[in-house]
């Protein structure tokens, strides 16, 4: 046996997860000391995040660096993902101060499990190893588990707690099964050994290596709620405090996919014919159960979960065509797609108050004559989704099927096409109970500042996104 | 000198017994201690296939599995008691306030 060599500690490519990690736990810490007013505690988490961003750009243009023996990297595809997560948090943690004083939720740990969840995805974003890999979907799940459960009185979050729990611990399994397969065919844990390996021959058709490959496929899938491992999703992000859905509709996602692209696209390319079959036919599953379901739903939260679910049989494209062009378009659909996450979510919450959240459909009618400024942020947000022109969901899905294209999968594109058609239906759904229903009853709507800075927000990054994307793609690019 | 499919077979049963338990078994309890088993006998593969292929990689995932088993049970245990202090009951049939 060689002995262990340590590895030489590279602090500056760290940077933005030893800043978070020290900011998670003065916030921890400021908790006791303060009272029942925890607005310093969302000062100190926005100004962690901000240092965050900053340094994520420690290592200047001398990327991609790998450190750690070639387990953590900085490069172009974990700094893109960085900014979204930070500035996702960031969003999450504004949409929670209001929603949080109006519904009783008053405790401090809530924004330092945001920050420790930002972590996370950021170890999961840099890693290029297996370990790493685990580590980085295990600090992020068990901090959404608590943050799915933060309400603890109340029996539907609690309920949303348990079933995320169950059934991620179980998907935890399967990954786990299957990176350890990974391991014993190829003899290394470590991303760019195993890709070579693999293109050497040395390895290349044993059984037990593809089985592994279906079984992170499984695990993966229900990290990011892919069909048929998408069944908690609804639940979970009804049940959930409606800023906690949010922020895991959005960057928990997208740090998933960041992984799920650097193990797939970077690991095991040599592969690529097999897991790209298994992967296509998960995400036209994916997209079409994602609508259909969709079309059934009365409430919006379930309504936005199927809608993702069929979202991340977009996103899974994007994995699936596996050159720059992929990675790039999965940098701009998360990024865009967090924009209009955030949005919809803060016009839900302005739609709510105090003990009634107002989240069934027939509560949005009429919307349109009472308030018609946030009715159109709304309309224009679902016809994002859908990918209308010129909005940031059309550029996403286009970059997305342009990468498909280059590398010949014309069907799954077609297929893709023909759901948006489909998901029209129900994006157009909410339109109408706003613009076409009388309404139920009296709004009395919470409209709280801050909220509606994040509904600004996002309505700015849907249109710069979708009428000048040249910039974002250049950076996602290069 | 036990070869490595013996224990390879062996944390496949354990991880079977394991999945078929989540799936079968209702009480939220005892789910989870089959998601346990399927953690250990990911465990059991990991450090056969350490000492099949002489090196040390897969003992230090697998230590990294313990760890984070350790802090999912801390979680867990504590979001189920959260929920039987709401509802006294574990049985997850019953847990049907959203469509499941």
């Amino acid at each position: 046996m060689e002995p262990i060599t340590a590895p030489i500690i590279d602090f500056t490519s760290l940077a933005p997860v030893l800043v978070l990690s020290v900011f998670a736990m003065m916030v921890l810490l400021v908790d006791l000391f303060i009272g029942r007013n925890k607005s310093v505690l969302v000062f100190i988490s926005l100004v962690g995040l901000l240092c965050a961003a900053v340094s994520a750009f420690a290592k200047g243009t001398e990327i991609p660096v790998s450190s750690f023996n070639g387990a953590y990297i900085v490069d172009r595809l974990s700094i893109f993902f960085t900014m979204i997560f930070c500035m996702s948090s960031a969003l999450a943690i504004l949409l929670a101060v209001e929603y949080n004083k109006r519904e009783g939720i008053r405790v401090g740990e809530y924004y330092s499990l945001i920050l420790f969840c930002t972590v996370g995805m950021i170890v999961l974003a840099s890693a290029t190893d297996l370990i790493m890999i685990f580590l980085g979907i295990e600090i992020v799940s068990i901090c959404l588990y608590v943050l799915a459960g933060i309400r603890r009185t109340d029996p539907k979050s609690n309920e949303a707690a348990l079933k995320y729990f169950l059934l991620g611990a179980f998907a935890t399994g399967f990954l786990l099964y299957g990176m350890t397969l990974l391991y014993g065919t190829t003899g290394s844990v470590k991303l760019a050994t195993i890709a070579q390996l693999l293109n050497s021959g040395e390895v290349l058709a044993q059984p037990l290596m593809l089985l592994g490959v279906v079984l992170l496929v499984i695990g993966f899938g229900f990290k990011v709620a892919a069909v048929p491992f998408h069944m908690w999703a609804p639940d979970v992000y009804q049940g959930a405090p409606t800023p906690v859905t949010a922020f895991m509709a959005v960057g928990p996602k997208a740090a998933a996919f960041a992984a799920f692209y650097r193990l797939f696209a970077e690991g095991i390319p040599e592969l690529a014919p097999t897991w790209q079959m298994t992967l296509s036919i998960v995400a036209v599953f994916s997209m079409f159960f994602g609508n259909l379901g969709a079309i059934m739903q009365t409430n919006i939260k379930r309504l936005l979960a199927f809608s993702s679910v069929s979202h991340v049989g977009y996103i899974l494209i994007a994995v699936i065509a596996k050159d720059t062009l992929g990675s790039a378009s999965l940098m701009f659909y998360m990024l865009s797609y967090a924009f209009m996450i955030f949005g919809i979510f803060g016009i839900i919450i302005i739609l709510g108050r105090k003990g009634h959240e107002n989240l069934e459909l027939e509560h949005y009618s009429g919307l349109g004559f009472k308030h018609p400024l946030l009715a159109l942020c709304m309309t224009m947000f679902m016809l994002s989704l859908g990918g209308m022109p010129p909005l940031a969901g059309f550029v996403a899905k286009f970059y997305i099927f342009q990468a498909a294209l280059n590398e010949g999968f014309l069907w799954l594109v077609i297929i893709a096409v023909l759901n948006s058609a489909i998901s029209f239906y129900y994006y157009l759904k909410v339109i109408v109970f706003m613009y076409m229903k009388e309404p139920i009853g009296e709004f009395k709507i919470s409209l709280t500042p801050i909220t509606l800075f994040v509904v600004a927000v996002g309505i700015i990054g849907t249109l710069e996104l979708g009428i000048f994307p040249g910039p974002i793609i250049f950076l996602a690019q290069y | 000198m036990v070869p490595l499919s013996h224990y390879l077979i062996l944390s496949a049963t354990l991880f079977s017994i394991g999945v078929l338990g989540v799936l079968i078994r209702r009480n939220a309890i005892v789910v989870f201690m089959c998601v346990e088993i399927m953690l250990n006998a990911v465990n059991i593969s990991l450090i056969a296939f350490d000492r099949h292929l002489n090196q040390h990689d897969g003992q230090i995932f697998s230590f990294m599995v313990m760890a984070v088993a350790a802090a999912e049970v801390s979680v867990g245990l504590a979001i189920i008691i959260a929920l039987f202090r709401n509802r006294p009951t574990v049985n997850l049939d019953e847990f049907n306030l959203m469509k499941w």
